[in-house]
C-alpha cells in the first residue's frame, strides 16, 4: 500500500497546520505583551517595552521567579535519583512485585491534578503540616517522579542486560558495574528526564494551586491575575516565564551534546 | 542472575514507590475518611455518616458530572479523527519531519496551561487576535467566539492534544507494514485495512491515548474558567468551590471521591489491558 504524492503534500500540510495552530495563542500573548495601550485591543497601534522593564524591576515578580525555581530545581533532583533507580525496576529487572510496581506509577498520571492537589492538602494538615512552597514540592514530586521514571524506563528497555553481566563476570562490584555500565548508558534518557522535570514542574499550576500555602508561583499568580484583577503585566510575565523555559531547553541541547559527545569520543 | 535480579528489582523501586505510598495513596485514604463525616466537619476523630453522598445527589451535583463526562468524551473522539492522520503520518510518512512535529509539540508542553489557554482568550476575544484584525480589515466583526459550550471542548482538545497523540504514533508504530501490505495486496481497501489491521493491532496506543485525555478532560478545570466564563460549571469547579468558599471538607471529599471512583476504575481497567513492556520496549 503506497501513499500517493498528493496524499504525502496533504499529510505535511496538515502537520504544519497543527503546529501553527499550537502556537497561536503564544504569538498573541507575544503580541499582547508589547502593546502600549493599558486596554488592549488587536490590531495593536503601538509598541512599547515599558511592561518588560516593570516586569523586570517588580519585586513580586522576583519573589515568585525565586519560589518556582527552588520548587522546579529540587524536584529535578529527586525525580532524576527516584527515576533513574525506579525505571531500573520498571523495565530491566525481572522481580516478583514488578507489573504492580509498574501501574502504581502509572496511576498518578492517570489522574486528576487539581484533586491530587486538594488531597494532599488535607494529609498534609491531617498531619499538622503548614502548606509552603516546600510542600508543592511534594505536590509536584507525586506527578513528575513518575514521568521521569517513564521517560527513563524507555532508555532502560533498549539496554542489553548481557553488558551489566560481562561487567560482573570480569569481576567488577555492582558498585563499579553501575557507575561504568549501567549509568553512562543511561545518561541521555536521566538527562531529558531532569528537563521534562524541571520544566513540567515550572509550568505547572493545578498542583501549585492548594499546596503552596502562603507562598506562590508563577503561573498561581498568572492564574489570579487572569481570573480577576487583570494587569498589561499577565501578558509580559507569561512571555518571560516562556523565555525561561526556552532557555532553559537550549542550554540542555547544548550541554547535553557536549557531555554525550564527549563520552561517545571517549569510549570509541 | 535471577535471584540478584529479584532483589534489585525490590530495592530500587523503593524509593519511589515509598514516595507514592505515602503522597499518593496516603492522601487518598484521607479523601475517603473525610467524605464520610458529618457536613462542615474539620476533625477527621467525628462519627461518620453518609450525608455528603446524600447532598451529592440532593443538590444535583450529578448535573456538573455529567457535563464533565460529556465534553471529555467529546474531547477523546475529536482528539482521535485530529490526531489519527498527523500520528499515522508521524509513524509510517514523515521520516524525519517526525522529530521536527515531535519537538514542536512537546515544547508547548513546557508552557504553563495557564498561558496557553490566556494565549487564546487573546486571539479568540471581541477585539481579539482574530475578532480585531477582521474587523479593522474588513469593517465588520463579530460578538468574539468565548463563553460558550463549544469553545471548552476547543480548549480541551488543545490542552490534551499531545496526550492523545504520541500514544497514538507508538501505537500505529506496532502495527507491522508485513499486515497492512498483505491485507492490500490481498484486495482489502484502505477502510478495510484501516478497520481489521490498523485499528486492533494499533489498540494499545489508542487506549491509553484515550483513557489519559479522558481522565485529565474530566477533571479540568481551567479551560471552562478562563475560556467558557460561567456558561458551564464542571465537576471539578464544584469540588473546588465546596473546600474554599462552602468550607465544607467532607462534601467536598465526597464528590472528589465520586470523580476518583469513575477515574480509578477507568484506569485500572485501561492500564490491566495494556501490555506495558510492548508499548515501550518494542521497535527500538
Amino acid at each position: 500500500m503506497k501513499t500517493t504524492l498528493s496524499m504525502r503534500l496533504a499529510l505535511y500540510f496538515y502537520g504544519v497546520l497543527v503546529i501553527v495552530i499550537l502556537y497561536l495563542p503564544l504569538v498573541s500573548v507575544g503580541f499582547a505583551s508589547v502593546s502600549k495601550a493599558r486596554y488592549l485591543t488587536f490590531p495593536i497601534k503601538r509598541y512599547d517595552t515599558r511592561w518588560y522593564s516593570s516586569a523586570i524591576e517588580s519585586s513580586t515578580v522576583h519573589e515568585l521567579v525565586v519560589t518556582s525555581f527552588y520548587i522546579a530545581a529540587i524536584v529535578t533532583v529527586i525525580s532524576m535519583i527516584f527515576g533513574f533507580l525506579g525505571a531500573l525496576a520498571f523495565a530491566r529487572y525481572q522481580w516478583r512485585f514488578r507489573s504492580t510496581f509498574q501501574k502504581l506509577i502509572l496511576l498518578p498520571i492517570f489522574f486528576p491534578q487539581g484533586v491530587l492537589g486538594l488531597a494532599l492538602l488535607m494529609w498534609f494538615n491531617a498531619l499538622g503540616i503548614v502548606p509552603s512552597w516546600k510542600t508543592a514540592v511534594v505536590a509536584h514530586l507525586v506527578w513528575i517522579a513518575p514521568i521521569a521514571t517513564l521517560i527513563i524506563a524507555i532508555r532502560a528497555y533498549s539496554f542489553d542486560s548481557a553488558l551489566e553481566e560481562a561487567s560482573r563476570d570480569l569481576g567488577a562490584s555492582t558498585w563499579v558495574t553501575l557507575k561504568e555500565v549501567t549509568i553512562p548508558l543511561l545518561l541521555p534518557g536521566v538527562i531529558s528526564a531532569g528537563l521534562f522535570a524541571f520544566l513540567l514542574s515550572w509550568g505547572n499550576f493545578p498542583l501549585s494551586l492548594f499546596t503552596t500555602g502562603a507562598d506562590s508561583t508563577l503561573p498561581e499568580w498568572l492564574y489570579a491575575k487572569m481570573v480577576s484583577g487583570y494587569t498589561p503585566l499577565v501578558p509580559t510575565v507569561g512571555m518571560l516565564s516562556i523565555a525561561a523555559s526556552v532557555l532553559i531547553l537550549i542550554a540542555a541541547f547544548l550541554l547535553s551534546g557536549l557531555f554525550l559527545g564527549k563520552g561517545a569520543k571517549q569510549r570509541r | 542472575m535471577e535471584r540478584h535480579d529479584r532483589r534489585r528489582g525490590f530495592f530500587y523501586a523503593t524509593p519511589v514507590s515509598l514516595m507514592l505510598m505515602i503522597c499518593f495513596v496516603a492522601p487518598l485514604i484521607v479523601i475517603a475518611a473525610f467524605s464520610i463525616l458529618p457536613q462542615k466537619e474539620f476533625s477527621l476523630f467525628t462519627r461518620p455518616d453518609f450525608s455528603s453522598y446524600v447532598e451529592f445527589f440532593r443538590q444535583g451535583y450529578y448535573k456538573p458530572l455529567l457535563w464533565s463526562l460529556g465534553m471529555a468524551l467529546a474531547t477523546v473522539v475529536i482528539l482521535f479523527l485530529v490526531c489519527w492522520p498527523l500520528a499515522y503520518a508521524m509513524a509510517r510518512v514523515f521520516g524525519k519531519f517526525t522529530l521536527v512535529i515531535t519537538i514542536a509539540v512537546v515544547v508547548t508542553l513546557f508552557v504553563s496551561e495557564n498561558i496557553r489557554l490566556f494565549g487564546w482568550v487573546l486571539t479568540l476575544m471581541k477585539g481579539g487576535l482574530i475578532e480585531g484584525h477582521l474587523r479593522a480589515w474588513t469593517g465588520s466583526g463579530f460578538d468574539g467566539l468565548l463563553y460558550n459550550t463549544p469553545v471548552i471542548v476547543f480548549g480541551l482538545v488543545y490542552v490534551y492534544f499531545p496526550f492523545m497523540l504520541f500514544p497514538l504514533a507508538q501505537g500505529i508504530a506496532m502495527v507491522p507494514d508485513d499486515a497492512r501490505q498483505a491485507a492490500s495486496d490481498l484486495g482489502a481497501s484502505r477502510w478495510q485495512v484501516f478497520k481489521e489491521i490498523e485499528l486492533p493491532l494499533a489498540a494499545p496506543g489508542i487506549v491509553v491515548g484515550s483513557l489519559l485525555t479522558f481522565v485529565l478532560a474530566t477533571g479540568a478545570m481551567a479551560e471552562a474558567k478562563l475560556l467558557g466564563g460561567q456558561a458551564v460549571i464542571v465537576f471539578a469547579d464544584e469540588i473546588e468551590t465546596a473546600f474554599t468558599y462552602g468550607q465544607n471538607w467532607p462534601l467536598g471529599s465526597a464528590l472528589a471521591m465520586v470523580l476518583i471512583l469513575f477515574v480509578a476504575v477507568l484506569a485500572i481497567i485501561g492500564i490491566n489491558k495494556v501490555d506495558l513492556d510492548s508499548i515501550m520496549g518494542r521497535g527500538r
